[in-house]
């Protein structure tokens, strides 16, 4: 699947702003970026629920069109269910929708519904809910799978859980591009990652390729009470600590004893994915 | 097929497992036709009622206060006696053949007879019979029509405006479904739930209060249903773009409230004034209240009641086409 050239705006706002990326066949892809990036503006548009002001959405290397929608497997951030009826009901309604559709044991047996089958669709908890929902996505056999936000406000617990059914859909070769703020879960999940904000793409590499490029072995803070001219190499200084990134660990914490700096505070770690989405996107609030 | 009769499905679920609003369609017009008929079905006003043909000489008995008279100069004599014959008028009076009419079933046909024998002693009197329509039999089409009007306006418009706000119809957009399919569903479950709850309010109704059908059930059922259609049509109207539930049910509470009271539910719109009467034309519900009570009171058959069906009929298609045009998934 691949993006060329998506613009989006709504108004004076520039949603999505030349946009170009592609998805490997059969891998994950994660596409992160603050709120209001234009996350969910963008994978609408691969959805076809949206359509872009310009730029092609291509499947297979045919831009997408109605029978897409027979191929896809889609969890939107936020689903209203038809009310009244259980979850077994809404999978089997689901179900006639969609010309070749998933056997009912195998959606049930894949995102473990066993439990839950003739429970009210507004009786459900946060977990369930998202679990539900992904059975929903994957009825229709689906070659892509969009899942935008799938485990946010969920408890670690289940947002664990929630990765086992994805590392299954995974199993099957179905390619999914997964949108999330937490950036633990994409480093565990996805092949492959993409961070935007304001419309923009600002990387897209492995997880691993993106830390290596970003950031040298690791990284070392202290508080620096007052003093900024300790002379130590690749310092930053922010309001109260001192931040290095460091290859080359020894040196740097030579270099910090012979500052003769108070070390009480000291931590050394590895980067993940956290600080460099921080350092892309910066840290300031927004809404 | 597969996808049509499985939102039929879930649809219907819905409905009938929301037991408030399933009671509340099957009650409130049960309790409506019951509370009415208590109300105002113990006998009629005191006032005699004096249909009158030709011109009435002066200071008859017809000057007394009791006796309302209504100049019937121009209309049929046919008519006339029916309205006699249903007890809607007590007395008949034609002054330009000298003879008038009593109906030999009501009570008030003796009092009339006395009252006026001093001044149409010279008349001839002819007899008609025939039992008196109660308020109840008149009534009952009025409520099931409004309960049809509030069941379709708010099952089909509130709720796909609803499916709207909340995303139900985003995710039906992302399935291969099409619009039409899921709007035809729609109709079509709210179809069979309002023809089922009518007929049910009416038979349950009637196990007590033994209404008068002069008319074919079937012609009954036939204006029904294509009545049902026809305010469905017009409640997609409302579902077709608007995104505020509040929007929504102002706009159809605003609608549905002139209807209720210009279309005759409750009271006769004879003796309203005339451009009333017209503007109620233009409302539905006035062509199936107007067309059932015809069936039942009147026995009224298919050529009486065409004009009805055609303006039923052809609301329909305008009310879908309008509907079809304006109708967005988002």
């Amino acid at each position: 699947m691949r993006i060329e050239h998506l613009k989006k705006s709504y108004g004076a706002v520039q949603a999505v702003n030349d946009l170009s990326f592609s998805i490997e066949e059969g891998s994950c892809f994660g596409l992160l970026g603050p709120n209001g990036a234009g996350k969910t503006t963008t994978i609408e548009i691969m959805e076809g629920i949206q359509e872009a002001d310009s730029g092609t959405v291509y499947f297979k290397e045919k831009p997408i069109d109605r029978d897409f929608k027979k191929k896809v497997g889609i969890q939107f951030q936020s689903t209203a269910l038809p009310e009244f009826i259980t979850v077994k009901e809404t999978l089997e309604l689901f179900r006639a929708l969609y010309p070749d559709p998933r056997d009912m044991d195998e959606v049930i047996d894949i995102c473990s519904l066993q439990d839950i089958l003739d429970r009210d669709n507004r009786k459900l908890s946060g977990g369930q809910r998202q679990r539900m929902l992904l059975g929903l996505a994957i009825i229709p056999r689906p070659e892509m799978v969009f899942l935008d936000e799938p485990t946010t406000g969920l408890d670690p617990q289940a947002r664990r859980n929630f990765w086992k059914l994805i590392e299954k859909i995974k199993k099957e070769k179905t390619s999914v591009l997964l949108t999330t703020h937490y950036m633990e879960e994409a480093e565990i999940l996805c092949d492959q990652i993409a961070i935007m904000d304001h419309g923009k793409l600002l990387e897209i590499d492995t997880p691993s390729q993106l830390l290596e490029n970003h950031f040298d072995g690791a990284l070392v803070t202290v508080p620096h009470t007052g003093r900024t001219d300790l002379g130590i190499k690749g310092a930053v200084y922010t309001e109260t600590h001192l931040e290095v990134s460091t290859d080359n660990l020894d040196l740097t914490m030579n270099e910090l004893l012979n500052s003769r700096l108070n070390l009480e505070g000291l931590s050394i770690k590895k980067p993940n994915l956290d600080d460099l989405f921080l350092k892309l996107t910066g840290s300031s609030l927004r809404a | 097929m597969k996808q049509f009769t499985a939102i039929v499905r879930a649809r219907t679920m819905e409905f009938v497992r929301d037991r408030g609003t399933f009671f509340w369609n099957l009650i409130f017009p049960v309790v409506l036709v019951v509370g009415f008929s208590f109300a105002f079905g113990s006998g009629k006003d005191a006032l005699f009622k004096v249909g009158v043909m030709g011109d009435a000489a002066e200071g008859t008995f017809l000057s007394i206060e009791a006796v309302e008279t209504i100049d019937y100069s121009n209309q049929e004599l046919d008519g006339l006696l029916d309205k006699l014959r249903r007890h809607q008028i007590d007395m008949l009076i034609d002054f330009n053949s000298s003879s008038y009419y009593l109906n030999t079933e009501a009570a008030s046909a003796e009092v009339l007879r006395t009252m006026s024998g001093a001044d149409l002693g010279q008349f001839t009197e002819q007899k008609v019979e025939g039992e008196a329509i109660r308020y109840v039999d008149w009534l009952v089409p009025g409520v099931i029509g409004m309960n049809m009007l509030f069941s379709c306006m708010f099952g089909v418009g509130f709720v796909i405006v609803r499916y709207r706000k909340n995303g139900v119809l985003k995710r039906m957009k992302a399935t291969p479904v099409t619009p039409l399919t899921f709007i035809t569903a729609q109709m079509a479950s709210r179809f069979l739930i309002v023809l089922a709850t009518s007929v049910a309010v009416y038979a349950g109704t009637n196990l007590f209060l033994n209404f008068m059908v002069n008319g074919s059930y079937l012609l009954l059922l036939l204006i029904t249903m294509l009545a049902i259609l026809c305010m469905i049509s017009f409640g997609l109207i409302f579902a077709a773009r608007i995104k505020s539930e509040e929007l929504a049910s102002g706009l159809m509470n605003l609608l549905t409230f002139p209807m209720i009271i210009f279309s005759g539910v409750f009271f006769s719109l004879e003796g309203t004034p005339e451009i009333m009467q017209q503007v109620s034309r233009i409302f539905p519900l006035t062509h199936f209240i107007e067309g059932a009570r015809g069936i039942m009171i009147d026995g009224a058959g298919l050529v009486e009641i065409l004009p009805n069906l055609t303006v039923l009929g052809g609301m329909t298609v305008l009310f879908l086409g309008i509907a079809a045009f304006l109708f967005r998934w988002e």
